[in-house]
């Protein structure tokens, strides 16, 4: 495909999802409002913004992780990230109780989860990389077995703690586009922002990762370090989406994998802006068809991940033919 | 000029490669030889950094190769090696555009565009350059990386058996594209062959490697002798001459 050819059908594509979206904007602040418009608008406004955050930063997040590991058919929940957030809520709840934990100033709670994910990821990147051969298959491999363990320490804990305590942990355990507080919201911008810059900054050298470890040395591309750059990028764009909505396991994929389609071969800086642009009409759209159309109220993460499920298990038998 | 002293690695207590002194002078052709396992592609990832050597030094022009930076070394010296399995998912042009990175950091210039067509056409690609490396056969993609090292424009220029999957005609062009490169361009090519007679004919140096160790060196008609080489590969082979060139016969 010629690199002309590769921006027209990218322009084309980016007025065709731009209009999808307006629409689908449109439709989310105005269908359905009850009370005054002044109210209905601040209050939608909050919401679409968390969904928009989310519709950039997973997709991104995905695509990123992608570049590292040279695998289009993973996530970055494989690492384990999402249940490492489940376990932290799980355990604050189990060890202090949720009276005292939604007592906390929220910002201090989001600070705090950021912290251990942050940290968390980086140990197990340094401790592999230095200890280990340079494998990420083995990283990842890791990263599973990390993610199952938290999974089953979470499960124990909320078998042992009080059942009206299990609702509260249950209810922050699934994607939600409707309870991030306003204050998360802030700081969760302001992360995804700075991830975002510094993505763009590294974005040709992170480009330059396609060829492998190599050849991307051969043409003086730091692999590690900017391998570990990645990686804590995609720790912030996850820790952000996760602290937003909750754990998220297929949408990124679903996503990245349509911008694959459509851009085949292309630039991370024709396909991320593609795929985010992807994300955002469709959670948007989705909210309106699903939420205010057919009036099925907090089903939309519910749907997307079947979808983006169904992809992946398209993927998996696309590959083994 | 690439000198090698004391450089050493070892993998599970063996020595894979072992040599106390080897000098790779400036210009010029140098093959080298050797058997499967004699070390030379890990002696030419360990000039290109791509793996550490356990124990001494490798110096460009007299600067150790480590204390280098990565962006400086990448428009001296690169690298292809042999296995090239990588993301399909890119266009040959795309890739042959990689090997300006050092210059352009991604942003291709005018000049880049240039240095993009000319490499294309050096290894006759032009007509493939919006093709997938998916879409090509073995021998055109193998041309389509050497256009990759080709436009990075480096003095020097290692290469780990380049006319690997490359039929007759492309091998003989491949390995003249190289000579030119060295002869006219006044570029170091430094590469890994196996085809002995490639060697003795194009090459302006031939170093023997075995075991990972150093076994001769010197120009062809010094180095391609029955003896030696038997001794190398430990196979009944001849080398005769034939209107003044060097034959070697290896097929029994």
């Amino acid at each position: 495909m010629s690199p002309e050819l590769r921006w027209q059908r990218a322009c084309r594509l980016t007025l065709a999802l731009g209009l999808v979206l307006a629409l689908a904007v449109a439709g989310y602040m105005t269908l359905g409002a009850v009370g005054k418009w002044s109210f209905v608008l601040s209050y939608r406004g909050e919401k679409l913004l968390t969904i928009l955050l989310v519709a950039w930063t997973v997709p991104a997040a995905t695509v990123l992780f992608h570049v590292i590991s040279r695998n289009p058919i993973l996530t970055p929940s494989i690492m384990g990230f999402d249940t490492l957030f489940v376990l932290i809520q799980t355990l604050a709840v189990f060890l202090l109780g949720s009276a005292t934990v939604s007592a906390w100033p929220p910002q201090l709670v989001f600070l705090g989860e950021l912290a251990v994910m942050v940290v968390f990821a980086s140990l197990l990147f340094h401790w592999l990389f230095s200890r280990i051969a340079q494998s990420l298959e083995l990283l990842l491999l890791v990263g599973i077995v990390f993610g199952v363990l938290f999974r089953s320490v979470s499960g124990l804990l909320q078998r042992l703690i009080d059942p009206s305590e299990f609702l509260i942990v249950q209810d922050r355990m699934f994607a939600s586009f409707s309870g991030a507080e306003p204050q998360v919201l802030t700081m969760s911008a302001g992360l995804v922002g700075v991830a975002t810059l510094w993505a763009i900054w590294r974005l040709p050298a992170i480009d330059a990762m396609v060829l492998g470890r190599d050849a991307a040395l051969a043409i003086g591309v730091p692999h590690r370090r900017l391998t570990a750059e990645v990686f804590l990028i995609v720790t912030l764009l996850v820790a952000a989406s996760t602290a937003l909505v909750g754990p998220i396991t297929f949408f990124g994929l679903l996503v990245a994998n349509v911008a694959y389609r459509l851009l085949p071969g292309a630039p991370l800086r024709l396909t991320l802006p593609l795929a985010g642009l992807l994300g955002a009409a469709l959670l948007v759209a989705a909210q309106v068809v699903l939420e205010r159309v057919l009036g099925f109220a907090g089903t939309v993460g519910i749907v997307i991940e079947f979808l983006g499920g169904l992809i992946f298990i398209l993927l998996l038998i696309e590959r083994a033919r | 000029m690439i000198r090698v002293e004391n450089l050493g690695k070892s993998y599970a207590g063996q020595w894979v490669v072992d040599l106390p002194e080897l000098e790779l002078p400036r210009g010029g052709l140098t093959a080298i030889i050797g058997p499967n396992g004699a070390g030379k592609s890990t002696l030419l990832s360990m000039i290109a950094r791509l793996q550490s050597p356990d124990r001494g030094v490798v110096t460009l022009d007299g600067q150790d190769i480590l204390r280098i930076p990565g962006d400086t070394l990448a428009r001296r010296l690169t690298v292809l090696r042999q296995d090239n399995a990588m993301a399909a998912r890119l266009t040959v042009s795309d890739l042959v555009g990689f090997g300006r990175y050092p210059y352009s950091k991604g942003r291709l210039t005018g000049e880049d565009h240039a240095k993009i067509e000319e490499s294309l056409a050096l290894v006759e690609l032009q007509p493939y350059r919006h093709r997938f490396l998916d879409e090509l056969s073995g021998g055109q993609r193998q041309r389509a990386f050497i256009a990759m090292v080709l436009a990075q424009d480096t003095e020097y220029a290692l290469f780990d058996e380049p006319l690997n999957s490359l039929d007759i005609r492309h091998a003989v062009s491949v390995m003249q594209l190289l000579r030119r490169a060295a002869e006219e361009l006044g570029k170091t090519v430094v590469t890994v062959l196996h085809d002995l007679n490639f060697a003795a004919r194009h090459s302006d140096r031939i170093i023997a490697m075995k075991n990972g160790q150093l076994q001769f060196a010197g120009p062809p008609h010094q180095v391609i002798r029955t003896v030696a080489l038997r001794d190398l590969y430990g196979i009944d082979l001849n080398v005769s001459r034939t209107d003044g060139k060097l034959m070697v016969d290896i097929y029994g």
